[in-house]
């Protein structure tokens, strides 16, 4: 081998692994270090593990935030009103994930959060990390999901015995936001396309609201590329196709779809981020599939994937406006992954408890 | 334990072939085989009567015992069936007891019922069943899909009954009835068992639309107790997916309402290449079974009539025309557009013949 073919992968060490590359930097206002307090929230199951991690994480880098720990669980009626009182008032929160019982009389507490609180987007990034083995490259999909209505009104009744009904309410007020909100996301973070999933061929006046909505708003963007894809050739596209997506705006039911198909391509609900926004609060929780909670031998044996909430908070610090914290964050999750030494067995690594992956994280940190 | 593993990879070898020995789901007696048997044929539109002529011709060279009996979309709206379908279509289809369809294509939001869905209601058509397996002649990233998704067919969210509360405000009814998941969930699990599979998943979204999901996993569970040699479990529709990208290898028998079958059947073709190589029939009341092609292709419609021979209980001329196309699409050399190939039907047909 020629010494330049030698010295290729150690310049692309170097490149990836040890050198950060110095951004503009970001002048904050004086008082802006002073510390945030972030409403935490550990939940049920792998909750508690996981969001124990992030605490870790984020004292080891003396990051300007400290949380208030408040319990919550699935099988309580709601959630507790001094629990929605802090998050009004810190406006953020990070919460693992609540049970939801199935079949059961209690409604999902994950999907009450989101409905007091008025969050009305849901945002999951799926992103191929590097050094990931995946069936799908060039992987690189944010899920915009309208969060408060659609087929999750909760408005079911029995007509007769045998016989049931569920609503499912569109509104121009809510498509419409979110909508605004999509493309002001793409706006935002240079993003070129931004794609509404749909099924207006045969929910016509339902979905026909929500493509009017979204097309309305589309006008007022010019620059960014604007087109609309059935859901069920969505999904196939999804599996075969996946790089022509960039920015996917979806109602309720078939967000929470398009969301887990494309966490699944990218690499599995355990590694990506996300969260719910609103017009006064922002939650911030596991991507996709966020009620999920892990089934009780991972949570006995502390084998949960710790990943998808450490992302996450990366996300929490870029919204409080602490972006070098945040990168030093991701960076190092990053890194871990690629190295591939220390990952769960969702990942297709062997028995790693979570307590190793965040020393590694730990380890690994700038 | 063995002999069932050894059935099911013969099977994944050789595709469907349903035990010939035990009778099939829709217990149908012929005769003599030589009778010909009367079938409905749609064309559909495009391409479609290209590709039906296409199929016509190497039933013909495999001297398969059938009659077709062709019927067209109209032009005009039939009063009797409220859409572009006459009603003399239909009841051929009722007579004949099985037919073949291609792609008919339904306009966006244009206020006149979809034909498909027309077509479902109106024949009580109450199954999709869509198996989906890997083909050994055409490589995607999956190579191990095998399983069967089964969707119900007549109500869900796709009941059509929606409306505008005030202006801006729209409200759309999902429903689910005992009566229809019952049927659904009978059809899945002797479907099951007349094919040798050995688990039914039920997908749902109960943690959240909990009466009507409720109600069709109740439905399913009292079919299951009937059934005690197949495995019975219910999956969320968030884990469905995930799994599904990630080890389709997990699943075996999917039964679904209505929106979600649409798109697990979608994503599970994509798996495998697209809906130009997944067969699917329709099951309806009073023994009918139509088999669609889902896109303008030759294979797909191929592949579906295929899927309708072995409804009729002729295998081995269902088993010679699979593995013509089979073997056809593993050469490479003659492979229509879709499969990433540049050749005409005719081509095709003709490749195909030669195989036979």
């Amino acid at each position: 081998m020629t010494p330049l073919r030698r010295l290729r992968p150690l310049l692309k060490d170097l490149v990836t692994q040890k050198t950060q590359i110095r951004h503009v930097t970001y002048m904050p206002r004086p008082g802006d270090g002073a510390p945030r307090a972030v409403t935490l929230i550990p939940g049920d199951g792998i909750g508690p593990l996981v969001t124990n991690a992030v605490e870790q994480v984020m004292q080891v880098m003396h990051a300007p935030v400290y949380f208030e720990k408040y319990e919550v669980h699935g099988d309580m009626k709601r959630v507790p009103e001094e629990v929605i009182d802090s998050i009004r008032k810190n406006k953020v929160c990070l919460k693992g994930g609540l049970k939801t019982p199935v079949g059961g009389g209690v409604s999902s507490l994950n999907v009450q959060l989101r409905k007091e609180l008025d969050l009305y987007a849901s945002l999951v990034h799926c992103c191929n990390l590097p050094g990931l083995p995946t069936r799908h490259e060039n992987v690189d999909i944010v899920v915009i999901r309208e969060n408060t209505e659609g087929e999750y009104s909760g408005l079911e009744h029995e007509v007769v015995p045998g016989v049931v009904e569920s609503l499912k309410v569109i509104t121009k007020f809510c498509s419409e936001r979110v909508a605004k909100y999509a493309f002001e996301y793409a706006y935002l973070n240079n993003r070129k396309k931004v794609t509404a999933v749909h099924k207006a061929n045969i929910m016509k006046l339902a979905d026909g609201l929500f493509l009017e909505s979204c097309r309305e708003v589309a006008t007022k963007y010019p620059s960014i590329k604007y087109n609309e894809i059935i859901v069920d050739n969505c999904c196939m596209q999804l599996v075969s196709k996946p790089e022509q997506f960039d920015v996917m705006v979806t109602p309720n039911l078939y967000g929470n779809l398009v969301a887990n198909t494309a966490a699944g391509i990218a690499g599995g609900t355990g590694v990506m981020p996300g969260g719910n926004v609103g017009a006064d609060t922002a939650v911030f929780e596991q991507g996709a599939s966020a009620g999920n909670v892990g089934n009780e031998k991972i949570v006995e044996q502390n084998k949960a994937n710790p990943i998808a909430l450490l992302l996450s908070s990366a996300m929490l610090l870029r919204h409080l406006q602490f972006p070098s914290f945040a990168d030093r964050l991701e960076t190092s999750v990053k890194r871990v992954i690629f190295e591939g030494k220390y990952r769960t067995k969702d990942l297709g690594g062997g028995d790693c408890t979570t307590q190793e992956i965040v020393n590694a994280v730990i380890a690994n940190l700038d | 334990m063995a002999t069932r593993f050894l059935r099911r990879a013969s099977k994944i070898l050789s595709s469907t072939n349903p035990n010939p020995s035990s009778p099939l789901a829709l217990g149908r007696a012929f005769s003599v085989a030589s009778a010909p048997i009367r079938a409905t044929l749609f064309p559909g539109d495009g391409i479609g009567p290209e590709i039906a002529e296409s199929v016509k011709t190497i039933f013909r060279e495999a001297e398969v015992p059938i009659e077709w009996e062709e019927h067209y979309v109209g032009d005009q709206i039939d009063p009797r069936t409220q859409s572009f379908l006459t009603w003399e279509s239909l009841e051929s289809v009722r007579q004949n007891k099985v037919g073949l369809k291609g792609p008919m294509a339904t306009p966006i939001g244009k206020g006149h019922r979809s034909l498909n869905l027309t077509l479902r209601k109106e024949l009580n058509l109450y199954a999709n069943v869509r198996p989906c397996y890997s083909l050994p002649g055409y490589k995607t990233r999956y190579d191990d899909v095998n399983l069967i998704t089964i969707r119900e067919n007549t109500e869900g969210e796709y009941s059509g009954l929606e409306h505008q509360v005030v202006r801006g405000v729209v409200e759309s009814l999902k429903i689910i009835t005992r009566q229809a998941s019952l049927r659904v969930a009978e059809y899945a699990f002797h479907y099951a068992k007349t094919h040798g599979r050995e688990r039914v998943s039920a997908i749902h979204k109960a943690n959240i639309m909990q009466k009507t999901d409720g109600l069709f996993l109740k439905c399913c569970r009292e079919v299951a107790e009937k059934y005690p040699e197949i495995t019975y479990e219910e999956v969320v529709i968030d884990n469905c997916c995930m799994m599904l990208v990630k080890n389709p290898a997990l699943f075996d028998v999917l039964v679904m309402p209505n929106l979600y079958g649409d798109i697990i059947s979608d994503l599970c073709a994509g798996l495998i290449g697209g809906l130009g190589l997944t067969p699917s029939c329709n099951i309806g009341e009073g023994g009918i079974a139509l088999a669609e092609a889902n896109l303008a292709n030759p294979t797909a419609l191929l592949l579906s009539a295929v899927t309708m021979l072995r409804h009729l209980e002729l295998y081995d001329k269902a088993d010679r025309i699979q593995d013509a196309i089979l073997n056809t699409i593993a050469e490479g050399k003659y492979r229509t557009a879709d499969l990433g190939g540049t050749a005409t039907t005719t081509d095709f047909t003709k490749a195909i013949c030669d195989h036979l």
